[in-house]
């Protein structure tokens, strides 16, 4: 192990850091979750036991998972010293596009309309975010001036497609994107595939690294990590299958949603830790200079990074849509800021550099839980809002003190 | 020296608005010799070099590699043709660490085409045991080290690709007594190996020391370029400041500028 054994000093902040570290533990994610924790805990005895119900859960996870999909995204914006504010509208843009697409473009309940209009707006907005990213990496725009016109632009050009009238209904198949889930038995089987990828990935790097004769986290410790793993995996799908239809025994299983989230978490860690891409997107984000000495074509990173949460956005929109039926002008309205709002919870740095894809889905979880817990305590809606502020500056400061402390 | 240079950069021009950096300015390097180009803050050295690293575009004159009249559009095209370059400003990413520094722009990859970190890691420890054994802080960002600390981590970015040419903007400015040793040492080992280094420093000791040549600039202009035998640091020092030749007179256009 190469971490060289430091002169203990005094306090047990100081000692838990360095048994942290030691055992590559980030401690402040550890630090989130337990914050997380603590507010179920809270809303959980503060509603009588419904805040932790299946049927809540269920609720809070599907509520979720747009702004938990989309801060994915907006972790590698903001780490590379951009910011999207766009998101909500080009949101409200793709999902009336789709809308038109699927029920006017083609035959409403035609057999490939759901898809082929879910490919076209994917397609759209990954066109859309990288027109934006190609004004802003080629002429040098500041993001914050592009992306807010994006903000003003989309919108208006979604009110154009329809005049303003929302399209409704939509594509039944279309409509499960938002309100279907995937019932008990492919929960299971998802939950199963998804603890043999992290048992194959951690022994991976065990022997990847034993191999080079790098030290390698104690064997319990891995073990524990998976085991805990598995239990919250097994947690998590039997809680989705203990919601059943009304009326019936069968659970209803992971929400398709949240499938999607899932994928999407899985794709956009390996995406910030493990390509190239990523790499380039920290590097540019902690230097932009390095970057560019050191060949990177930093153009095109930006402007892939903004087509990749077009896409995210489009996503978001199918799921938005879909669970409403419906494709108004009004929907996704103050999500930028919810989104940007979540990452910056998550321990992103808005200078770059700094952020993680986990912190930001933790982020998405913690402000969605706040919010679905206030509404169960029947809290209204302006507190609401004063509520979150306080969370937000919290968490930033909160990270402030962090950094200085970690030295 | 009969051996063909490996570098001539000949002519060159830049001007940023109205400032010209560097004006007319030519070197030769050949391989296996230390050029150690000298001149005041502002001469224009770092914007010459940056020209052969391929930071910056050459407004006019020609760059020669192996004879062979290349252009160096960006920072990619110099390190194919085996140029490395150690930057003033070092040109780290703070936020990463050692491994993934080196490595910045020529990441190893696996077979799925992911980032194998475990063998840029094994990498990274291997050249930095050359330059600095004691260095531990491999999972530390680089915002966390020494500036000497720092200043390994840029050189050994130089050295994990095999260069031909190495450019070196004052290597030794953040490092103690020891680690400056060390890297002279490594200058000497990498000449021996053949390797052509072009090196700027302040330090004119360290320029007698190590350089075979010496080559001065004022204004962005030249001034001098000859063997280190031949001229001593009085010399130097006239021509780094007042642009005045050995024999008395002035280079070509020095005495025409305005003097700082
Ligand atoms: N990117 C730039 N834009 C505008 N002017 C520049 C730029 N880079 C350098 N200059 C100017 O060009 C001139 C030469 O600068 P340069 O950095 O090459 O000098 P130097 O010899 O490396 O000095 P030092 O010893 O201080 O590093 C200076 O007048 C500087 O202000
Ligand atoms: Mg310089």
């Amino acid at each position: 192990m190469d971490e060289v054994a430091t002169k203990p000093r005094d306090g047990l902040g100081h000692r838990l850091r360095t048994a942290a570290s030691a055992s590559q533990i980030d401690t402040r994610l550890l630090a989130m979750l337990g914050a997380v924790a603590a507010i179920w805990i809270f809303f959980q005895i503060a509603s009588g036991g419904i805040f932790l119900s299946p049927r809540n859960i269920y609720n809070l996870s599907v509520q979720t998972s747009v702004t938990a999909i989309l801060a994915t995204g907006m972790v590698l914006i903001i780490v590379s010293r951009n910011i999207d504010l766009s998101v909500g509208s080009l949101l409200a843009f793709l999902g009336i596009l789709g809308g038109f697409v699927q029920t006017e473009l083609l035959p409403l309940e035609g057999t490939h309309s759901w898809w082929i209009s879910m490919v076209v707006m994917v397609a759209v907005g990954c066109a859309a975010g990288g027109a934006q990213g190609w004004l802003i990496a080629r002429f040098a725009i500041p993001a914050f001036v592009v992306t807010l016109g994006g903000l003003m632009f989309w919108r208006g050009a979604g009110w154009l497609f329809t005049k303003g009238r929302t399209v409704t209904p939509l594509d039944s198949t279309y409509s499960v994107v938002g309100g279907g889930s995937i019932g008990e038995t492919w929960s299971w089987i998802v939950g199963l595939i998804g603890f043999g990828a992290i048992t194959a990935i951690t022994l991976w790097n065990r022997r990847r690294r034993k191999a080079l004769d790098f030290g390698v986290k104690p064997m319990a410790l891995d073990v524990a990590i998976i085991a805990a793993a598995g239990v919250l995996i097994a947690a998590f799908v039997m809680t989705m299958n203990a919601y059943t239809f009304p009326r019936s025994e069968a659970g209803r299983g992971i929400p398709v949603p949240v499938l999607i989230l899932i994928v999407v978490a899985c794709v956009m860690i390996y995406v910030a830790n493990m390509t190239r891409f990523g790499r380039y997107i920290y590097g540019y984000g902690g230097n932009p200079e390095a970057a560019q000495l050191a060949g990177v074509n930093t153009r095109r990173v930006v402007i892939a990074s903004f087509a990749l949460i077009g896409g995210l956005t489009a996503l978001g929109a199918m799921i938005s849509t879909a669970r409403l039926n419906a494709a108004p002008l009004s929907i996704g309205q103050l999500l930028e800021l919810q989104v940007i709002a979540a990452a910056v919870i998550g321990g992103t740095s808005l200078s770059g550099g700094v952020g993680t894809i986990v912190g930001a889905l933790i982020g998405a979880v913690l402000m969605q839980s706040l919010q679905n817990g206030m509404v169960l305590l029947g809290v209204q809606s302006a507190p609401q809002q004063m509520i979150m502020a306080g969370v937000l500056i919290f968490a930033v400061w909160f990270d402030v003190i962090y950094q200085k402390r970690r030295v | 020296m009969q051996m063909k240079p490996i570098v001539e950069m000949h002519n060159i021009y830049k001007r940023f608005g109205g400032i010209h950096a560097v004006e007319d300015m030519s070197l030769d390097l050949y391989p296996g010799e230390v050029v150690g180009l000298l001149g005041h803050n502002g001469a224009g050295k770092s914007t010459f070099i940056k020209m052969l690293s391929g930071a910056y575009q050459v407004d006019s004159g020609t760059i020669r590699i192996d004879g062979k009249e290349v252009q160096i559009e960006n920072p990619s095209v110099a390190k194919e043709l085996g140029i490395e370059t150690i930057y003033q400003t070092l040109a780290l990413a703070d936020n990463l660490d050692t491994a993934a520094n080196i490595f910045f722009g020529r990441e190893i990859l696996t077979r799925f085409g992911a980032l194998d970190e475990p063998a840029m890691e094994h990498a990274a420890m291997k050249v930095m045991k050359r330059l600095n054994p004691q260095f531990r802080k491999f999972k530390d960002p680089v915002i966390n080290l020494s500036g000497g600390q720092r200043q390994s981590v840029a050189i050994a970015r130089a050295l994990q690709f095999n260069a031909r040419i190495i450019i070196m903007d004052e290597p030794t400015a953040a490092l103690g007594p020891h680690e400056t040793q060390m890297v002279s040492d490594l200058i000497r080992a990498l000449k021996r190996e053949g390797i052509a280094i072009v090196m700027i420093s302040h330090d004119l000791h360290d320029v007698f020391d190590l350089s075979d040549r010496i080559s001065v600039m004022k204004n962005g202009r030249h001034v001098w370029t000859g063997s280190t035998d031949e001229t001593d640091k009085d010399e130097v020092l006239q021509m780094v400041i007042l642009g005045k030749l050995p024999d008395g007179s002035y280079a070509p256009g020095i005495v025409s500028t305005e003097d700082a």
